[in-house]
């Protein structure tokens, strides 16, 4: 059997010292592992975008990063998105205009929407549905989704930012 | 002041909060201790003779468990199930066992299983066992396999076919030349309807969970009917239902292709049954994409006969089903049952319909949105088009002559169905004054001047769902719905409705706060186990809220009557002076003698105020049985322009007018609509299940299957038309499958159109309109 590899990875701000095998996924590790199952699997040929999450301050699909290149890195999952017991604006936005149906595509879409946002604050819907084309979603057609990431720009853009009770 | 009427409010959705934030929990997150994974060996041929399966390499493997082919199962595991056996597939054609046995059928036919402590040792394990196969010739093409000498998949039975339908049609084509003679005209089409993958984001799984000590089996499945699910594994395992407990967690998304019981969860079941650990199997896509039931794949030959006026006398249907290579729940009846009885769509029309019911060495199709909806609505809105390029006419003017008029419902068509109501002009005329149709044809006259290729194209639909009435199916497709009302005045709902994506909880919430005049938040919606649901029927086929919904609604009738004598009691009134407004009891003419909904709800749960005679507690059971299906329909227009150098289409306008009659929340009916035309859309566009001649599958990933991203899909501009129907006490009709129904034919006309063809097989794409043009030139 293969030897396996010491990682710490910080997740969600916390640090954790673990052992994998080399070919662990970061996507099996967040999820088996450290038993953040907010992170989903839906391909295997990296097409559909369900495990995106942050790496180093940069969207990836964790199906397709090795837990061991995660090793001293710092890693945003959905869980960390927002502030303890409130919500980001762009769960916010999702859950306001039904950017969301069966919610499975949900996590790495959003993960994917925030990386989007960061680097361009205020898309049109060209630069929306073409920003996301590496997520897909098979429930909402994906116009509710473009209103949802529309909507979250406003939120960020004028700071409405303050987080939301997540029960409201 | 009022609480705010919760019918009809876009609200946003209930389910959300936990899904925004990962915390829900779909079946590959359940951990149970001591749990062991199954991974599963599959064909990689399309037809073959299995000589010989060693398994010893992998029994050996350091942490597998256990591993098990057909000869472990015989006698233990019952066949996969089947609703309605047609023809031979009643003496056993396409009847299988949960694994091969003597010979594999399809790309993926699962062969044999291995369980071991992980996924990845599981994985390694299945590599290790040896198969012995003896490939045979393979046939893939449903029209080929009903030739003499095709391959054979069930050789005992001499031909592929399973069963016919061949009516005579002495009358049709009386009437075929009755109008050839007064100097009608006959268009003959051939149509496909490809082979389509579901691809739900969320794959299959199974956690399978077996306690010896008293022999009850708890199972957790993606599924879109726990009950369906419990009641036929529990026969197929051999435990009575009573100890057999299935709950359905979050699931992502399903569109029929959860609807089956997999061989899958009968062998997880005695697996667990087997080794009294909890044993979990979670599917991947390549698996998905391969044995997941496929949709559609299905050869209409039509002919239509319509006077130089435009005035269709008459359409005769071929239909030729492929039903891959084994039969499962609906396999055999998806053309017949579904989509033949809707076969003239939204038109006062005869129809003569036969068809063929044909085993190929694919995988096995089942219900996929739409489920034979699709393919007939495809038949006549084709059928129109076709007509109105022969005659020169423009197609919404031939729609126009030959709609169902309002006076006409309900409705019997010579299809078989009986319509509940419709009032299909108000919606064509909406949609073509909201796409500006006027404009759009002169915009189309200047473009084609320029030489440039757009086109337009209609789909006035309808469609049959709500089911059903007793006698739509083998068992009866009822729904139930438990409600109890607590203490405080807060309102549980268990609903044998199993939604996956559909906002069931946000819709019945509605319901319920209406009815009562309490708080949205008072109300809470479960689903999904049997234990606290004890029976129910599913999600699928658009009958949530119109059958789900009404249980609902008739339970919350049941507990207001008792309400009220209650509240009658307390008040010193009686009953029928009552009324319930606002969340408050009080006599009529005199509301300041008022109790509040709580109030009355703590005197029933404590009953030491009570009078005599009144039970304690408020909760009832519904079981609501519609007396019919119910017509949703609708007019999608699609405009599309078609690059003559690359023979890439866009679509430039799509406007959808639906009418699911009344409409529980808008902004739920919006969502389920921009998702079924995304799916009818991709169908139309780039979708497509395609195999090798020798049964290889060639779209095994999504690299290869092409589901529509967000750049690949217009903006939908939508509408609606609210013609309640008299089926169910809410008006409701239904609206999941009715975007994919109507928009796979709006594209198809408009590519037609575009191109100044006849016809065009689907998918549209570039290299194929490239093709066509290139031809042209």
């Amino acid at each position: 059997m293969t030897m396996k590899r010491e990682i710490t990875v910080t997740v969600n701000g916390q640090q954790y010292h673990s052992e994998v095998e080399p070919r662990t996924l970061l996507v099996h590790y967040l999820r088996d592992m450290l038993d953040l199952t907010g992170t989903h699997i839906g391909c295997n040929t990296s097409q559909c975008g369900a495990c995106v999450v942050m790496l180093n301050g940069e969207a990836v699909k964790s199906c397709t990063v090795l837990a061991v290149q995660a090793d001293g890195g710092e890693v945003t999952t959905i869980e960390g998105l927002a502030p303890e017991g409130g919500l980001h604006p762009i769960q916010e936005a999702f859950w306001e205009k039904h950017g969301l149906q069966c919610g499975f595509c949900t996590p790495g879409m959003i993960m994917a929407s925030y990386q989007l946002l960061k680097r361009n604050p205020n898309p049109s819907e060209a630069e929306i549905r073409k920003g996301l084309e590496g997520n897909i979603c098979r429930c909402t057609g994906y116009q509710n989704i473009v209103r949802a990431v529309q909507d979250a720009a406003e939120r960020m853009r004028t700071g409405a930012a303050a987080p939301v009770g997540a029960g409201e | 002041m009022g609480i705010a009427a919760m019918i009809g409010s876009p609200i946003k959705r209930r389910e959300d909060p936990r899904l925004i934030t990962g915390q829900a929990t779909y079946v590959d997150d359940i951990k149970l201790h001591g749990m062991l994974h199954m991974a599963v060996l599959r064909s990689p041929y399309g037809h073959a003779r299995i000589k010989g399966i060693n398994t010893e390499p992998a029994r050996q493997h350091p942490g597998v468990r256990a591993v098990y082919t057909a000869a472990d199962l015989k006698g233990v595991v019952g066949p996969v199930a089947i609703a309605v056996p047609l023809g031979h597939i009643e003496k056993g054609m396409g009847v299988h066992g949960p694994l091969a046995e003597g010979k594999v059928r399809f790309y993926g036919d699962p062969v044999a299983v291995v369980i071991a402590d992980d996924p990845y040792t599981a994985r390694d394990a299945v590599d290790l066992i040896e198969v012995d196969y003896e490939p045979l010739p393979a046939v893939v093409d449903v029209e080929k396999a009903m030739q003499p000498g095709a391959p054979l998949l069930y050789e005992e039975f001499g031909t592929n076919v399973a069963f016919s339908l061949n009516p005579p049609s002495d009358e049709m084509d009386r009437i075929f030349e009755q109008t050839k003679a007064d100097g009608g005209v006959v268009v003959k089409a051939r149509l496909v309807n490809q082979r389509l993958a579901p691809v739900p984001m969320e794959t299959r799984g199974v956690v399978a969970d077996f306690r010896k000590s008293d022999r009850t089996l708890t199972v957790w499945a993606g599924s879109q009917n726990p009950h369906l699910l419990r009641d036929i594994l529990c026969g197929l395992v051999g435990l009575p239902q009573h100890q057999v407990h299935v709950i359905v967690p979050e699931v992502g998304g399903g569109f029929g292709s959860k609807i089956d019981v997999y061989p899958e969860e009968m062998i997880a079941s005695f697996a667990t049954m087997k080794l009294g650990r909890p044993i979990k199997w979670i599917e991947d896509r390549s698996e998905s994409l391969a044995v997941a039931t496929h949709g559609r794949d299905q050869i209409d030959y039509i002919e239509v006969a319509a006077t130089k006026e435009g005035r269709v006398t008459g359409l005769k249907v071929h239909g030729i089903s492929d039903l891959g290579a084994y039969c499962q729940l609906f396999t055999d009846v998806i053309m017949i049952a579904f989509g033949f009885p809707v076969s003239c769509g939204a038109y006062d029309i005869p129809v003569h319909l036969s068809g063929d019911i044909v085993f190929t060495n694919k995988a096995p199709t089942d219900a996929y949105r739409g489920a034979g909806r699709p393919e007939a609505t495809y038949v006549a809105e084709r059928a129109m088009d076709l007509v109105a390029r022969e005659l020169g006419k423009d197609p919404a003017e031939i729609r126009k002559i030959n709609f169902i008029k309002p006076e006409q419902f309900p409705y019997k068509s010579s299809a078989g169905a009986v319509y509940d109501s419709g009032n299909y002009l108000p919606a064509l005329e909406k949609a073509m004054q909201i796409i500006g149709y006027e404009q759009l044809r002169a915009e189309q006259a200047q473009k084609r001047a320029e030489g440039k290729l757009m086109g337009i194209g209609i789909s006035s639909y309808i469609e049959i769902c709500g089911f059903g009435p007793k006698g739509s199916a083998p068992v009866g497709l009822y729904e139930s719905a438990r409600v109890r009302v607590e203490q405080t005045g807060t309102v549980m709902v268990y609903t044998g409705s199993s939604p996956h994506g559909q906002g069931g909880e946000t819709t019945f919430s509605q319901i319920v706060a209406d009815e009562f005049g309490i708080p949205i938040e008072n109300v809470m919606v479960l689903h999904g186990d049997t234990d606290s649901t004890p029976e129910g029927r599913g999600t699928y086929g658009s009958r949530t809220t119109a059958v789900g919904g009404s249980a609902v609604y008739n339970a919350t009738q049941r507990l207001k009557e008792k309400m009220k004598q209650i509240a009658a009691h307390m008040l010193e009134a009686s009953p029928d002076d009552v009324t319930l407004e606002d969340g408050k009891f009080s006599v009529k003419g005199a509301p300041q003698k008022a109790v509040s909904f709580a109030d009355v709800a703590a005197a029933a749960n404590l009953s030491n105020t009570l009078p005599p005679g009144i039970e304690p507690g408020l909760e009832t059971t519904v079981f609501f049985e519609p007396e019919a299906c119910v017509f949703p329909f609708g007019t999608h227009i699609c405009a599309v322009e078609i690059d003559k150098d690359t023979g890439e289409a866009r679509i430039t306008r799509y406007v959808a007018v639906d009418d699911c009659g009344r409409q529980i929340n808008p902004l739920l009916v919006e969502g389920q609509i921009h998702g079924g035309l995304a799916q009818g859309i991709g169908q139309a566009m780039c979708e497509g299940v395609v195999y090798g001649e020798d049964g290889q599958l060639l779209t095994a990933t999504l690299m290869d299957y092409a589901v529509p991203i967000a750049k690949e899909l217009p903006t939908y501009e939508l509408d609606s038309t609210v013609t309640p129907t008299p089926v169910n006490p809410l008006g409701v009709k239904g609206v999941g499958e009715a975007g994919t129904i109507g928009s796979t034919p709006a594209v198809a006309n408009a590519v037609a159109d575009a191109l100044g063809v006849a016809h065009v097989d689907m998918p549209f794409t570039a290299e194929k309109l490239w093709q066509i043009i290139h031809q042209q030139q």
